[in-house]
């Protein structure tokens, strides 16, 4: 069934120069030449509105703009809920999607608001005082023990150290690029940070980063060796993801090609398709086994990650999870991203991080364990502002991906399933894959961050707090506004005015 | 001194840098009316191999210019280790174009030579293929090795 495109290509043929960068940039195809009448055609079928053209028209000639023919639409079914049936009907196919989940469900960070001094307790000036955001993520222990000369006596578990409570979360090599991944090894070697492998291995160019790079280890292992577990400053085992709790990661073949097949250590052009589960684990005691042969196999080195999606049992969930000997958890919420996604999945399974981060830290605190872990929360944090707020709700830190992606020149098309990335990020087409410059996007990272940083600082400095770790669990400098009281209390915060 | 250099490999071959050029010598400041309807005649041009690679090629200011040795009129010369052109000179006997190795000089269109003057003479005051290029793959630095043309 035909519809009318849903994006139309505005072109003002006034300021149109011929110039033909918006041919030669799409992936999709949308623009063309016509040598006959001179002029530039398009076929708007198959705009994903990337906007590629957009930018990089010299003569801002371009625009794509959403199309008003909708089908003929009521409350309940909507134009897109009537189309994807349509599409279903002729396919008999599971729908896919890429990056969050798109639809109005509520965003906890934006009902909360945060507190600043006034009189009694003055704010402080970051620009003339010394401000903490360094922290340090693992097992912390229960008492401190030093000798008669004052040394410590207690032996510290394995830390990592963060310049700022931010880290780039996993994106695997083959969901993304070697230049993507390139820009966020360097980036955050050159922040004090660490980025995340995802689960298709390390390729080889960047086992320099090591010192700040997450190796994951996920159901499908791929990529995962001895020398890919000794090569990062900590191990990750993912159990699940925000965009698509409950399976496993898809990348499909046609990316699974040259450098990652070898990464991946699967053959050219297959699926690499990680089971739901982990076969291994079908229990707390099962993961406490793969946990410690991975410590193991990294002689207690490094600390152990173990990522969780937000789900509903997600506050017990961790309580297993921080008795299994694992150093940190991070928990995604379901407005996380990915590469590909079954669409139901993604926009109908898991919970927001917000009520999920203030869960976990609420019931680790009351059973005594909260310091036998960190606690990382991601799934769509957008700003310094949504740091702080988790922060102060009880993580030690925060993963960013969509963001870090956003840096690096992504528009939010959500077409990465597609592997035709106009920016050079979800994409392994060589031609596209130049796009995206290490030098160029490695400096927007970096830039992102420390604005972030700053920005970081000031609130703190606002709310009087001059150390990162004294905001941690904070509740009281949050309040919330429009929330129920379930809401509030499941938040652990008072409403604004209380 | 400062010279345009390409990295190959991060040139898209998008053409960008060319319309910058006609634009930053049109002597025009809006560049749909620079360019609109026109034949456009670049002092910095994209090449294309067999294999796809693409490379934005404009003058390398060479320490020993053969292209300044061969002009008959004088119009090419050598100032602070920039080449200028002198058009009022130029016979258009186009011997430049001929014997520069690396095809940096070109026809302008009115049948005289052009070739890129690092945008010294326009009012973009530096070159405009560098600030313009989407992927930073044409720098305007410092380097040790410069080249000769002989």
């Amino acid at each position: 069934m035909n519809f009318y495109p849903e994006f139309e290509v505005e072109r003002n043929d006034s300021r149109c120069i011929r110039c033909r960068v918006c041919e030669r940039q799409c992936a999709n195809e949308v623009h063309w030449f016509d040598a006959d009448g001179k002029v530039m055609l398009s076929d708007e079928s198959k705009c994903v509105n990337c906007q590629r053209c957009v930018t990089l028209c010299p003569t801002r000639a371009l625009k794509i703009v959403k199309s008003d023919c909708r089908l003929r639409e009521n409350a309940n079914y909507s134009d897109q809920t009537i189309k994807e049936i349509y599409r279903q009907a002729e396919t008999g196919g599971v729908l896919l999607s890429s990056m969050g989940n798109p639809n109005p469900l509520p965003v906890y960070w934006d009902k909360i608001l945060i507190n600043a001094s006034q009189v009694t307790n003055p704010p402080i000036d970051p620009l003339r005082e010394p401000m903490e955001t360094r922290v340090f993520l693992g097992k912390k222990p229960k008492h401190i023990r030093r000798n008669a000369d004052g040394t410590l006596d207690t032996k510290l578990a394995p830390q990592l150290t963060l310049s700022m409570p931010v880290m780039f979360s996993a994106m695997s090599y083959g969901s993304i690029s070697y230049n993507a991944h390139a820009s966020l090894a360097r980036a955050a070697t050159a922040l004090g940070i660490y980025y995340n492998t995802g689960e298709g291995g390390l390729h080889e160019d960047f086992y320099q980063y090591g010192k700040n790079t997450i190796v994951q280890v996920a159901s499908g292992r791929f990529g995962v060796h001895k020398d890919y577990l000794e090569a990062g400053a900590a191990i990750e085992i993912k159990m699940g993801q925000g965009a698509k709790p409950g399976i496993g990661g898809h990348l499909p073949g046609t990316k699974a090609v040259g450098d990652v097949s070898k990464t991946r250590m699967i053959p050219e052009g297959s699926d690499a398709i990680s089971p739901a589960p982990h076969h291994d684990i079908y229990s707390i005691e099962d993961l406490r086994q793969l946990v410690y042969s991975l410590k193991e196999a990294t002689e207690y080195r490094l600390p152990v990650i173990v990522k969780v999606a937000a789900v509903h049992n997600i506050a017990a969930i961790a309580s297993g999870i921080a008795r299994s000997g694992a150093d940190i958890i991070a928990i995604d919420g379901f407005r996380g991203g990915t590469g590909a996604a079954p669409t139901r999945i993604r926009d109908n399974v898991g919970i927001p991080i917000e009520l999920a981060l203030a869960a976990v830290d609420k019931r680790l605190r009351d059973e005594g364990i909260r310091n036998n872990v960190s606690i990382v929360c991601g799934g769509s944090i957008r700003s310094a502002a949504d740091v702080v707020k988790a922060i102060a709700l009880g993580a030690d830190a925060c993963y960013i991906a969509t963001a870090a992606c956003l840096a690096m020149g992504c528009h939010l098309c959500r077409s990465c399933h597609t592997g035709k990335c106009n920016w050079g990020i979800a994409t392994q087409r060589p031609d596209l894959v130049k796009r995206l410059n290490p030098d160029i996007g490695s400096e927007r990272l970096i830039n992102l961050m420390n604005a972030w940083r700053h920005e970081i600082k000031e609130l703190m400095g606002g709310m009087g707090i001059n150390s990162i770790e004294a905001l941690r669990g904070n509740r009281l400098m949050l309040r919330g506004v429009g929330l129920t009281g379930k809401e509030l209390e499941i938040l652990g915060i008072s409403h604004a005015g209380e | 001194m400062k010279r345009i250099y390409v990295k190959e490999e991060w040139c898209l071959g998008c053409h960008l840098c060319e319309y910058n050029c006609a634009f930053a010598n049109s002597g025009l400041t809006d560049m749909v009316k620079a360019l609109r309807d026109k034949p456009i005649y670049p002092r910095i041009q994209v090449e294309t191999d067999e294999n796809g690679v693409t490379y934005a090629v404009s003058c390398r200011h060479c320490t020993d210019p053969i292209c300044v040795k061969s002009c008959i009129a004088g119009a090419l010369s050598k100032k602070d280790g920039v080449i200028e052109i002198d058009h009022s000179k130029c016979v258009g006997c186009l011997t430049c174009v001929l014997v520069c190795p690396y095809g940096a000089v070109v026809e302008d269109g009115s049948g005289v030579a052009q070739k890129c003057e690092l945008c010294m003479k326009n009012s973009c005051g530096a070159p405009a293929c560098v600030k313009g290029c989407p992927n930073g793959a044409i720098v305007y630095e410092e380097r040790q090795a410069v080249p000769a043309s002989d």
